[in-house]
């Protein structure tokens, strides 16, 4: 009916989520994202992400506000295959007896009859979702034969597989190489192209600047939405983060003038561990590590 | 000897007892694959021994047994799905307290009213002495609980592996478990009388966890499942003619021995393979 390819949207109006103990999850929560965007979901741990994820998917129903997907209430929505959902790898079971070809072949099953038993354009689909996570090869295998980075790709592929124009992926770079990090990167910029809208719940603030152009920041509420440049700023993260990010400041830091500019900063997005020139090691704060600053003046005066 | 070998075939109460049981041992085999992967099997024990009760009052009232039985079994379900819904106990200290306060009403029935049911039967189950209405009971549970399962394994199947997906594709989540706690609680019942409330929980685990060693498939596990279920029942029923002893520990014997034979000697998740696996890879 309606062949015009109009923006995928999700709305979310004023959605409070409270559990029976009483606990709020979220409240107030008012934001509006369109297609052909690929939007991170950053907050600290417990700040909601997740149950956000459950409300957009229909798990738990807000006790206030609604959520509108393409116009449709969420279970409408859900009907339509219009979200598709990439979990985080733990709450997979990996140890189940299902090949890649089998999982990827459940994203077929809103499409398919009442038997699920799946047609020509089913294992089309599949098999071209599979190629591009350029996981074809692996059909056969078991999933628990996989590796990490395999494991994620193989539930993209499912994602792919459901045709769904709104994408939700949970932490989907946690125990992944850097070899599938890319990938994903560059399938999520194609289905941007596509036109369609990807929310990604991530801890990793700094992959959010490479490959995500919206940024929601909350803490149980939105704190700020918008395009990344404009969200992504100090202000605003030591606002979501409060004193959870982990800061290091070079002028309280060991780092002296002698390392110059030639500081190596290795993070795996908890304290970040830097080495000096000559690669030794530096202290986030110099006090009770003055021997280590005068040592290193010493070496410094010698040369 | 072949004489000697056919002797049991010649009996009636036999053939029916072999026929029931292979019948019985299929279904729960192919339903143990779910229960094993879901992680239902306590579950089914649970079931299992609420339906005493449910008997008790079935024979006392002159219903068909499996009307009480399913009755009580469901109501346990329910039951236990309550308290742990409403309490901060761990779901096995629930179903431990329900299925037991459920066993524990029905022993106490059946002995108010000794006459009407012999408890032995309940927990023990009587396969020789089944009678034909109650064998076309187990005939209709049968064929309902494989046409079930025929149309829903596959979505069955998605519940089981990914409930969330399940959910997040717009399937009916809350309709497939309370579609698979049915078939269970059927199961139950139909078993009953082949095995005895004791030992129904073997046939609706043991066949599918044999299963689960010996391949990576579902669709193979099914297959491997069935055909234990059915093989062990059939040859377990035939053979306690001979031994003259009870068709339930007989059939589950059986399942036990070819689970530890998986257990030992399977290709790939057998102790020995794995064994093998872990030399190589040093």
């Amino acid at each position: 009916m309606n062949t015009i390819a109009k923006p995928i949207d999700v709305s979310i109006t004023d959605v409070t989520v409270s559990y029976p103990n009483g606990n709020v999850a979220l409240r107030d929560m008012t934001f509006r994202l369109e297609g052909g965007s690929i939007c991170a979901l950053v907050g600290v741990n417990g700040s909601g992400k997740s149950t956000l994820f459950k409300a957009i998917m229909g798990f738990v129903k807000p006790t206030r506000g609604g959520v509108l997907i393409g116009g449709l209430p969420v279970q409408a929505a859900l009907k339509k295959n219009l979200v598709a959902y990439v979990p985080q790898s733990e709450e997979v079971d990996w140890t189940f007896p299902v090949s890649v070809w089998d999982v990827v072949l459940m994203g077929r099953y809103g499409y398919m009859g009442l038997l699920r038993i799946p047609r020509a354009e089913d294992r089309r689909v599949a098999e071209e979702s599979l190629t591009r996570v350029d996981m074809l090869e692996f059909r056969d295998r078991q999933i628990g034969e996989l590796s990490g980075g395999q494991k994620k790709r193989v539930f993209l592929a499912r994602a792919l597989a459901q045709q769904s124009r709104v994408i939700l992926l949970d932490e989907p770079f946690t125990g992944v190489d850097v070899k599938t990090e890319l990938t994903i990167i560059e399938l999520l910029r194609s289905l941007r192209e596509e036109g369609h809208l990807m929310l990604v719940s991530t801890h990793n603030l700094g992959s959010v600047p490479e490959f995500c152009d919206q940024v929601v920041l909350i803490n149980r509420t939105v704190l700020a939405v918008g395009p990344t440049e404009e969200v992504f700023t100090q202000e605003n993260l030591v606002q979501a983060f409060g004193g959870v990010l982990r800061h290091f400041h070079f002028d309280e830091s060991t780092v002296q003038k002698h390392d110059g500019k030639a500081v190596t900063l290795l993070t795996d997005d908890e304290r970040p561990l830097v080495f000096g020139k000559g690669g030794h090691l530096e202290y986030s704060r110099r006090e009770g590590k003055e021997s280590v600053v005068e040592r290193r003046a010493e070496e410094d005066d010698d040369q | 000897m072949i004489e000697t070998l056919l002797t049991p075939l010649h009996y009636d109460y036999m053939l029916k007892a072999i026929f029931v049981s292979g019948l019985i041992g299929g279904v729960c085999a192919f339903l143990s694959c779910f229960i094993t992967l879901k992680g239902w099997s306590l579950m089914g024990d649970a079931l299992s021994h609420s339906v005493v009760p449910g008997v008790a009052i079935a024979y006392a009232l002159g219903w068909p047994f499996a009307a009480g039985a399913f009755g009580t079994g469901l109501l346990a379900a329910v039951g236990m799905a309550f308290v742990k819904a409403k309490t901060r106990l761990r779901e096995d200290a629930v179903i431990g307290i329900v299925f037991t306060a459920f066993f524990a009403l029905g022993l106490f029935m059946i002995s108010l009213n000794p006459s009407s049911v012999n408890l032995r039967t309940i927990v023990f189950g009587n396969m020789l002495g089944i009678s034909t209405p109650d064998v076309w009971q187990m005939v209709i549970i049968s064929a309902v609980t494989l046409g079930v399962l025929a149309v829903k394994w596959r979505d069955l199947l998605l519940f089981c592996f990914d409930a969330n997906q399940a959910r997040a594709m717009g399937l009916n989540v809350t309709g497939l478990h309370y579609t698979l706690l049915t078939l269970l609680s059927a199961t139950a019942v139909a078993a009953l009388q082949t095995v005895g409330a004791c030992l129904v929980v073997a046939m609706l685990v043991t066949p599918g966890a044999t299963a689960y060693l010996l391949t990576d498939r579902f669709g193979k596990m099914i297959v491997i499942a069935s055909s234990l279920g059915v093989g062990t029942s059939l040859v377990g029923a035939y053979a306690s003619y001979f031994f003259d002893g009870s068709t339930g520990g007989c059939i589950v014997t059986l399942q036990t021995l070819l689970f530890l034979l998986a257990f030992i000697f399977a290709p790939k998740h057998g102790i020995r393979a794995r064994r093998r696996a872990a030399a190589a890879a040093i």
